[in-house]
């Protein structure tokens, strides 16, 4: 069984980021635009002005400093070798570059053993919105018509749980719960036994918010995933990192951790819907090739949505 | 961890001896170091181009002082400005004289507001304020039950209002309760919200002319990158508020983002959220925030949570043990316990610098489990034990492993350590203080490592 296919065959065409993102971005009365096409209208040839405003547009979007630095030491290697002279090809070379870094191998899942339910985890630091991701992809497997379980392992914060209650009734789906303060480990060890008696197909794990920083809390996500192993044979089959489109390049550090003790396997990018532009998962595919999963692009139900490089980045250079 | 910029900086300079001034050339390559340093800690780029232009027309031509190296120079130059640009003046909350004084939080989803309430009704409890809280956050899914279970937490009042009560009557009806009940502080806690979200805007365009908060802050993420420059003029625009909350910063985001909000509207850090916990606010500083976006650490924040978690009579008495020979186990404990005051021993390493003495230090895992199975195993002692270690023979070392759920080596290896701080002690006595009484007013550090 692949991931991929459990959302069975797209059935309707989905909205892409890009569409997603005007939509958003056209409630303001901005116009949106091709920063590149702007800066490169009517000029003749690739000269060190534009490449200093490209870099700018790089940074401004989160890319980060190495990133940047390394795909326009490709592209001026390339100028100087005259293999890249017309501006209008300057575009294409660099966006290039960049769907080259964001598109990670993606390997799928583990197989989920007959009889057992697939074991989602989500992570991350505080307030990057998993609560609201999870009633997201709740919504999207139970639309594929599969059974879905919540399991509110988010007992340190206050009303988190009733957060994902809500969340668990517009959906229309069971959640696993227990009183604030609980073990998340036992709120997950009850889940999961409650999961196979009732032969879901999905279990998708809320967690606390959690600075990468602190390492007893780091150590409980480990205790969780070793509990998750224990039960349901080569579960967390996938352990989503979600993260904020406004995170600055704090988000690698973030990835490198959560990876370290969670083992994270896909990220989630949120908020997309704002100004931000998330550039800092090109960092995180480049470094750690971790592969990008859904976009979240608003607080309606279905706004999440399955992550294209292609789209990223020319999303990258809206403005 | 990151290379410091001082470290860049001291290897740009390291050619440099033996002229009197500082050179552009010199300058320029710095500031190529600066540049990538202040992107790297999520300083907008608009904002480091002015900044490093500044920085550039100070530094050049600037004699080379004796005493510091052109390295150092151009840290120094890069620091004041950087303070310089933090600081200011308002930071204080204003206060109204006719209370309540009104505040109200606004900022992205997820930044923290909810949290910050709590925390700064906490704050407003301990600095002699009634406060109360108000959510008027009706979107997010149980938005409202988290500040009320934070309120009760605390130990604040909540107005908590009807269920389906609008954001804008529940402003109201909060301010006129509070005025009734005598409470002089209302803090109300919004809804997260996207700055280009044009009817959530409005609203509070509609709270703030109704309801005249007299503080409106900011929550920013420290966390954020390049962005937190538009989201923070769409705000400020619309709204104009007075200063920002910095939270997450018990993270390790370098907190660049701070500069860029101050720098595009002009208002100050006013608080920053360090912890998990409601007391875990603070008044903002700017040197050291600064310490950390150049990365060197944050030492007088170390300080300043040592002055405030140890106990200085505890210190004196020690201190007099150790000069009369007395520095028993349970002294040994009772340090222990007071280090462990200072919060988690790697929330004290981090604020560190990460150079000179204690660049390996922050490497260093620290087991925290280790202290609670060192005092575990002093409590399983009995009192006539932990007096005199002379007398613990075989037998009681068994039974205070069994005691303590330790083994018996690791019994002996407590032993050892502290027959080793109490000799490191008493040497330190003698030279230190030549066997007289200690001075009057001096401190004595605290670490029994």
């Amino acid at each position: 069984m692949e991931f991929i296919t459990l959302f069975g065959p797209p059935k309707k065409k989905e909205p892409t980021v890009f569409e997603k993102i005007k939509e958003a971005v056209g409630k303001t009365k901005e116009n949106f635009t091709e920063q590149l096409e702007e800066l490169l209208q009517g000029r003749k040839e690739i000269d060190a002005g534009m490449l200093a405003e490209i870099e700018a547009i790089m940074i401004g979007a989160d890319i980060g400093v190495n990133t940047t630095t390394e795909i326009l030491a490709s592209i001026r290697a390339q100028v100087s070798r005259q293999t890249l002279s017309d501006p209008t090809q300057l575009k294409n070379a660099i966006k290039e570059e960049l769907r080259r870094i964001l598109k990670v191998n993606y390997a799928p899942p583990r197989q989920v053993e007959e009889g057992n339910p697939f074991v989602l985890v989500m992570v991350g630091v505080n307030g990057v919105g998993k609560t609201t991701t999870i009633g997201k992809l709740a919504n999207r497997f139970r639309k594929d018509g599969k059974s879905v379980m919540l399991c509110a392992a988010d007992t340190f914060r206050a009303a988190a749980t009733e957060q994902l209650e809500i969340w668990a009734t517009r959906s229309d789906v069971p959640i696993v719960k227990q009183k604030a303060g609980a073990d998340p480990s036992a709120v997950l060890f009850d889940a999961l036994q409650s999961a196979k008696a009732r032969k879901i197909d999905y279990v998708i794990v809320d967690t606390a918010g959690r600075l990468h920083t602190k390492n007893n809390l780091m150590a409980e996500l480990e205790k969780m995933t070793r509990i998750a192993k224990r039960e349901v044979p080569g579960a967390p089959h996938e352990v989503l990192l979600v993260m904020d489109a406004t995170t600055g390049q704090n988000g690698l550090t973030q990835a490198k951790e959560f990876t370290k003790t969670a083992g994270v396997t896909g990220l989630v990018l949120t908020k997309l819907d704002g100004t931000a532009k998330g550039g800092v998962v090109t960092a995180i595919a480049r470094d750690l090739k971790i592969p990008i999963r859904f976009v979240g692009v608003g607080e309606k139900m279905d706004d999440l949505i399955e992550f294209s490089a292609d789209d990223f980045v020319d999303s990258l250079f809206a403005a | 961890m990151f290379e410091t910029l001082s470290d860049k900086l001291q290897k740009v300079f390291k050619n440099l001896r033996g002229e009197s001034r500082l050179s552009e050339l010199h300058i320029e390559e710095a500031l190529k170091e600066i540049r990538i340093a202040l992107l790297e800690a999520d300083v907008n780029f608009k904002v480091v181009k002015q900044f490093t232009d500044t920085v550039k027309a100070k530094a050049l031509g600037q004699e080379v002082f004796e005493s510091l190296s052109p390295g150092q120079q151009v840290v120094k130059i890069v620091r004041d400005e950087l303070v310089e640009m933090l600081g200011g003046s308002n930071v204080k909350i204003n206060f109204t004289s006719q209370p309540p004084t009104v505040l109200m939080l606004v900022g992205l989803q997820g930044s923290g507001k909810t949290t910050s309430s709590g925390k700064l009704s906490k704050w407003m409890q301990k600095n002699g304020h009634r406060p109360m809280l108000v959510s008027v956050d009706v979107y997010r899914p149980a938005a409202r039950e988290q500040l009320r279970v934070i309120a009760k937490e605390i130990g604040v009042k909540i107005y908590e209002g009807g269920p389906d009560d609008k954001p804008l009557r529940l402003c109201q009806d909060a301010l006129r309760e509070a005025r009734n009940t005598g409470h002089d502080v209302l803090i109300i806690d919004t809804a997260g919200r996207l700055h280009i979200d044009e009817s959530l805007m409005q609203e509070l365009r509609e709270i703030k002319d109704t309801v005249k908060p007299h503080e409106i802050l900011f929550v920013a993420d420290a966390m954020l990158g390049q962005d937190a420059v538009k989201s923070a003029q769409q705000f400020h625009g619309q709204l104009g508020f007075n200063g920002f909350i910095l939270t997450k910063m018990d993270g390790d985001a370098r907190g660049g983002a701070a500069l860029s909000i101050k720098h595009v509207t002009g208002q100050p850090v006013k608080f920053v959220g360090t912890g998990e916990k409601y007391d875990a606010l603070e008044l903002f500083h700017p040197d050291r925030l600064v310490s950390r976006i150049i990365g060197m650490g944050d030492i007088l924040s170390l300080i300043e949570k040592a002055e405030e978690a140890i106990d200085q009579k505890a210190a004196m008495d020690s201190l007099e043990k150790i000069r009369t020979d007395g520095f028993t186990l349970e002294d040994f404990r009772d340090q222990l316990r007071q280090v462990r005051k200072l919060g988690s021993l790697e929330s004290i390493l981090s604020l560190l610098p990460s150079i000179g003495p204690f660049k390996d230090l922050q490497k260093a895992k620290v087991d925290e489990k280790e202290i609670t199975r060192i005092e575990a195993i002093i409590n399983s002692m009995t009192p006539k034990e932990r007096r005199n270690d002379k007398i613990i023979n075989g037998s009681r070392r068994k039974r205070i492993a069994r005691g303590s759920g330790t083994s018996v080596q690791e019994v002996n290896q407590l032993l050892k350590q502290y027959a080793q701080t109490r000799q490191m002690m008493k040497n330190m006595k003698n030279t230190m203080f030549g066997g007289r009484k200690l001075p009057k007013g001096m401190k004595l550090p605290q670490m029994p490592f």
